[in-house]
């Protein structure tokens, strides 16, 4: 991908990446923290989560109530996403409506009351999300294999937060939070569309540039890296369906063994698309384990999952298990296809073809200019932008052998969580 | 800043949408976008789940699905690999009027997708063993609806309040339904009901209409049916007579899903705008509207609180959802019964009417970002008789706007007092609050 952005760090440590791009009169502007479930300590899972709830709460210049309504009434769109290594908040508006979107962010960066009542009442909201994510047997099952899949890192809490932390954490826990992390210091402002970059960013200048930054030490503890032994977790509850998840340490975003595993991933359950916003997917019937487990009956459905992250996270299979086999046998056959992996090089057109399909989700994802915002803060958060940018040529520098020696390194029988979903069998 | 060119002059109308008709009947909408790389193509044939017999619902979804499993030249293997190799889609599903389809690829896939399309819809085989593993796929979704909160109270109030039509059916059957389902009938509802009348194919991207055409002309040209397809109809639907309460008991869930509605406009009746917007303000705007602030906002009770308007061929429904706690079930209730006679009592105030006005006209654009969105709008316009140029009246609509008008449709459709109420989940007789 080549492309012409304009960065610029300012006095207080925000770095703003900007991307003219005059298609539509449109502007997206998308405010990125390094902050998230990573950040937590035990006892307080999901305050960051909570933390990105409170920034629709109020401050003293948009009080709650007026805030939520300033962005739909100039015709836009807004949203936040809190995740393992981020938490992030973007607007969409016409392209003459973007002062009061950066007005607005940069107001709640450093301005949001954490007024006691809203906290409780919010409380009890996040309390509902989470209730509503239980109701999922594949939420379930996630958290737990999760949760097994690493020792002491953060990231073995979903982001949500466990119930029990959900009713202790306090309003100045919460504030101290937000506090520490929300500053320019450890802030990310990206924005997409038509403006002109000059006279945009002497904009941004008069609205960040007076809020105090400072930097956030990085947490203290350590990476995980492979798993030492294979763990096995089983999780009952309603239902009449069986899942299987697999999960392997995968590699961190800028590991260079990050983009062969990419490649696996696409091979084993199909590709996956970057885009966060428009472009939809492609579909995996194709791919290895679709031929060797739905198209055998083995299984009903299955995807993969590849997240690009700060630290080492998870590789997950997960399997909508067939009716007529146990998911052990499933297991069996999901290893067989492993070990093809394991075995021999692929070949090369195989990789070609990989590459062709992240191309294709690319230039879906490019119509939207929101998404291209996206993307341009979304790297930030675990390494730079150029990450995203080298992405499809990364890809198609991936050769048979790096693929096979990563195969060989991550997919491994000994190094992983063996999670099944049990159901009950109960019918209505 | 000042934007180099207005909002309105990027919005779809009829001197950038191409109409054209194949002689078969066929009609095809293209908007060229070049600043794009890809295309996605976005249509329908009438074919729909309403021609389903009672006892094999979900024959026309299940059809639908099947399309891709093998062809008179393909098998299914082949034809997902010339798709996926490319990087590109394609996908059918149905509903009750029709059996839709879209798809993506870069610009020089574009003929590989027509032909895929094509191939799928005029000359699919069905063949025995992708059934029979369809099938299972098909029962182990259901099986997963039957454990879904927030499908089994839709299902739930749908068939409340459409009885004995089939928008109170589900499209995707029953599991008794689609063990009852064969290969044949699979076959025979193709052969019975697809075919060149009705059909509509839009094309958005890096491609021109001409160039469409002249796809269009090679693969679909030909498509004939020998056959007068088979038409149906229902009885007049008519709005709840009083409340009915229903509690559908999942046991084993942590929320309880919840919907609370009735009849809503006709996509072509005269109230449907004032009803959308004034939809918009009940349970959209901001953090979903008066029932957002109501539910959410100030009691607390759930994540998410908000209205919708559904506003299909022969009617629509007027509802309002919420997942909350089991134990709060009848406190949500009462709050969202209270709203609705609210916003059927009095008048909306004027800032929440420009508020939303504004709101409407500001958005359009941006729904019209990827082609994807256009191609879904512009099929619309055709889908509904909008006139091509809607899109671009569409401000000046919302505009003309009144309270009073908002006022009048919700009266029409909306009495407080007799309402389809529909939970599902666990036993509420616990409330896990703290």
């Amino acid at each position: 991908m080549t492309e012409t952005i304009t960065q610029v760090e300012l006095e207080n440590g925000l770095k703003v990446l900007m991307k003219e791009i005059h298609t539509a009169p449109i502007i997206s502007q998308w405010v990125w923290y390094r902050v998230g479930s990573r950040f937590e300590k035990p006892g307080f899972t999901g305050i960051s989560h909570w933390v990105e709830h409170m920034q629709f709460k109020g401050t003293a210049k948009f009080p709650a109530g007026v805030l939520d309504k300033a962005i739909s009434r100039d015709g836009g769109y807004w949203n936040a996403f809190t995740y393992l290594d981020w938490t992030t908040f973007f607007e969409t508006t016409p392209a003459n409506k973007i002062d009061l979107a950066m007005t607005l962010e940069a107001d709640r960066m450093v301005n949001s009351l954490f007024d006691e009542n809203e906290v409780n009442s919010e409380r009890t909201v996040v309390i509902s999300e989470r209730e509503g994510n239980e109701n999922e047997p594949l939420f379930l099952l996630d958290e737990a294999v999760q949760f097994a899949a690493f020792d002491h890192h953060p990231y073995k809490n979903e982001v949500i937060g466990s119930i029990a932390d959900l009713r202790s954490i306090t309003r100045d826990d919460l504030y101290a939070h937000y506090r520490k992390y929300y500053n320019p210091g450890n802030a990310v402002l990206a924005l997409a569309g038509d403006f002109d970059s000059e006279k945009i960013l002497e904009r941004i200048r008069q609205t960040y540039q007076p809020l105090h930054g400072h930097s956030v030490p990085e947490p203290e503890y350590l990476r995980e890296q492979l798993l030492a032994e294979e763990k096995r977790i089983e999780v009952a509850g309603p239902g009449e369906t069986t899942y299987l998840q697999v999960a392997w340490r995968s590699p961190a975003a800028t590991e260079a063994e990050f983009f062969a595993f990419t490649i696996i991933d696409s091979l084993l359950t199909g590709p996956t698309s970057l885009n966060m916003f428009g472009g939809g997917g492609i579909s995996n019937k194709t791919s290895r384990l679709y031929r060797r487990l739905v198209e055998k009956e083995y299984a009903i459905s299955l995807n993969g999952s590849l997240q690009a992250t700060h630290d080492p996270f998870l590789y997950t299979i997960t399997i909508t298990v067939h009716p007529k086999h146990q998911p052990e046998v499933v297991l069996e056959q999901l290893d067989k296809e492993l070990d093809v992996l394991r075995q021999a090089p692929v070949k090369q057109t195989d990789i070609d073809r990989a590459a062709k399909q992240a191309r294709a989700l690319f230039s879906y994802g490019s119509e939207n200019i929101t998404n291209q915002a996206f993307w341009l803060g979304y790297s930030e958060m675990f390494d730079q932008y150029s990450w995203f940018t080298r992405y499809t040529s990364r890809l198609a520098e991936v050769t048979p052998e790096i693929l096979l020696d990563t195969a060989r390194k991550y997919l491994n029988q000994n190094q992983r969580v063996v999670g099944i979903y049990r159901p009950d069998g109960a019918k209505r | 800043m000042i934007p180099k060119y207005t909002l309105s002059s990027s919005i779809p109308g009829p001197a950038d949408i191409t109409r054209q008709v194949l002689r078969n009947g066929i009609v095809l909408l293209t908007r060229s976008n070049f600043n794009s790389s890809s295309v996605v193509i976005s249509g329908y044939v009438s074919a729909g789940s309403q021609l389903d017999p009672l006892e094999k619902l979900g024959l026309a979804h299940f059809t639908a699905l099947a399309l891709m499993r093998g062809t008179e030249s393909s098998d299914f293997q082949s034809l997902y690999d010339r798709l996926e190799s490319a990087g590109a889609s394609l996908g059918f599903g149905a509903s009750v009027h029709t059996t839709s389809f879209s798809g993506r690829a870069l610009a020089e896939d574009l003929p590989l997708l027509f032909a895929t399309l094509a191939e799928c819809l005029s000359s699919p085989v069905f063949p025995s063993e992708q059934v029979s593993r369809l099938r299972a796929q098909l029962l182990t979704g259901l099986a997963i609806r039957g454990q879904s909160t927030r499908d089994t109270a839709a299902l739930e109030f749908d068939s409340l309040l459409f009885p004995d039509h089939p928008y109170g059916r589900p499209e995707d059957g029953y599991t008794e339904t689609i063990q009852n389902i064969t290969r044949d009938d699979l076959a025979d509802f193709h052969r019975q009901q697809y075919g060149p009348e009705g059909m509509k194919l839009a094309v958005v991207g890096a491609v021109s209409a001409d160039r469409v055409f002249e796809l269009a002309e090679k693969h679909f040209g030909n498509w004939l049916t020998g056959h007068k397809r088979q038409t149906c109809s229902f009885k007049a639907i008519k709005p709840p007579q009083a409340s009915i309460t229903r509690k559908v008991i999942i046991p084993g869930k942590s929320q309880t899903d919840l919907i609370i509605g009735t009849l809503g406009p006709k996509r072509k009746d005269p109230e449907y705008l004032a009803a959308s917007l004034g939809n918009s303000i009940l349970g959209q705007f901001g953090l979903m509207g008066r029932v957002g602030d109501a539910v959410r906002e100030k009691a607390g009770l759930a994540y998410y609180a908000s209205a919708s308007l559904n506003a299909w061929i022969e009617s629509g429904s007027w509802e309002v959802s919420a997942g909350v706690s089991p134990g709060n079930v009848e406190k949500a209730t009462a709050l969202i019964i209270e709203e609705l006679r609210r916003f059927t009592t009095e008048p909306v105030s004027q800032e929440e009417l420009e508020d939303n006005q504004n709101n409407y006209i500001g958005r359009m654009p941006l729904s019209l970002e990827s082609n994807a969105g256009v191609a879904n709008s512009i099929l619309n316009l055709e889908r509904f008789e909008l006139g091509l140029d809607y899109l671009q009246r569409y401000s000046t609509l919302v505009s003309a706007l009144t309270r009073e008008h908002i006022l009048a449709a919700a009266r029409k459709f909306i009495n407080p007092d007799k309402l389809i109420i529909v939970s599902a989940g666990a036993d509420g007789k616990v409330n896990n609050n703290p």
